[in-house]
């Protein structure tokens, strides 16, 4: 197969899932939660897609689905890098964990938990690892206030 | 110059003259001006800031000049704490204490505008500023600052150090 034509299959395969887009010469693929993790099989499993790079997200304070959680896969053998959104709403931002699949993921959910408090379904390990403990809130999210300080250390003035 | 026999004076032709033969002092001024020269700092050093300590610390600008120069890995046997980048809020209870170990005398130097005020960060992540939980003798702003502010610094709080109180002197001593 040249590099063509794993492109142009896994954008068609990709559209089974949802909407298919290119941006900047990347993949780009819009799908629903409960798509998702077909979507991540097939990836990993036909494509060769090994390299889980990361996941974030992005907040949309004023949509319906306010969180847009944002995955990017690479795959070593073809040379190619894919991103997958899937949007959640505030009341259950929630998506399946790829620890599973990716060992690598567990971290980078962590993290993503501790900046926007997106929840990972199946992921009990969602330990605050760039925060602290007793953080209240989600920095990263729009609604955090700019300035707010959560001191360890009692301020001497 | 080699093989030049040097002149040898016979013991009982040495006369005193009185020159240096002593000095009068205070007691404070005495020990101010022991400690001022022998600084043992203590590098926290957290970030990008760490570049112009290692240039300051090098041949080109020499803080061995001032006495200042050989860094101690343990808290306990420095006396001069140099805080060198930026201090998280999950960073500020290990730099509590990393201070309350060291022994007195200390001093401590915000090295670097985040140090000194928490610089261009003022968000969640980062203390505005060493001096929110420890206290601070000499600021060194600059981002990061200048080899020349850093032996200015030094020096004025040599001069800090050489005028101050010293506990060590009461009236045993």
């Amino acid at each position: 197969m040249t590099a063509l034509s794993i492109v142009s299959k896994l954008q068609q395969s990709l559209g089974a899932f949802g909407q298919t887009s290119l941006a900047h010469q990347l993949i780009v693929c819009e799908l629903e939660v409960p798509q998702f993790l077909a979507a991540v099989e097939t990836l990993k499993n036909t494509f060769a897609f090994d390299v889980f790079l990361d996941v974030t997200a992005v907040d949309w304070p004023n949509d319906a689905l306010r969180f847009e959680v944002v995955h990017h896969f690479y795959s070593s053998t073809n040379k190619i890098r894919v991103r997958l959104k899937c949007r959640v709403p505030e009341a259950a931002p929630v998506v399946p964990t790829l620890r599973p699949l990716y060992g690598s993921a567990g971290y980078m959910e962590r993290e993503c938990h501790d900046m926007y408090g997106i929840l990972f379904d199946g992921n009990d390990d969602l330990r605050a690892i760039l925060l602290y403990e007793g953080f209240v809130g989600h920095p990263l999210r729009k609604d955090y206030p700019k300035q707010l300080e959560q001191p360890l250390v009692p301020y001497r003035f | 110059m080699y093989g030049k026999p040097l002149p040898v004076l016979p013991a009982t032709k040495h006369e005193k003259t009185g020159a240096f033969e002593f000095i009068t002092t205070r007691k404070d001024e005495l020990a101010g001006w022991a400690r001022k020269f022998s600084l043992f700092p203590y590098p926290f050093v957290t970030a990008c800031c760490a570049m112009e300590f290692m240039a300051v610390s090098a041949s080109a600008y020499d803080t061995d000049r001032f006495g200042a120069a050989l860094p101690r890995f343990s808290p306990r046997q420095a006396d001069l704490l140099m805080i060198v980048g930026t201090v998280t809020q999950k960073q500020a209870p290990i730099l509590l204490k990393v201070y309350e170990q060291m022994c007195e005398p200390k001093w401590v130097m915000a090295f670097g505008v985040c140090a000194t005020s928490g610089g261009f960060y003022q968000n969640y992540a980062s203390l505005p500023g060493i001096d929110k939980i420890i206290p601070v003798d000499i600021y060194i702003p600059g981002c990061p600052p200048r080899p020349e502010m850093v032996i200015d610094g030094i020096m004025r709080l040599q001069e800090t150090i050489a005028n101050g109180k010293h506990l060590i002197v009461n009236d045993k001593f």
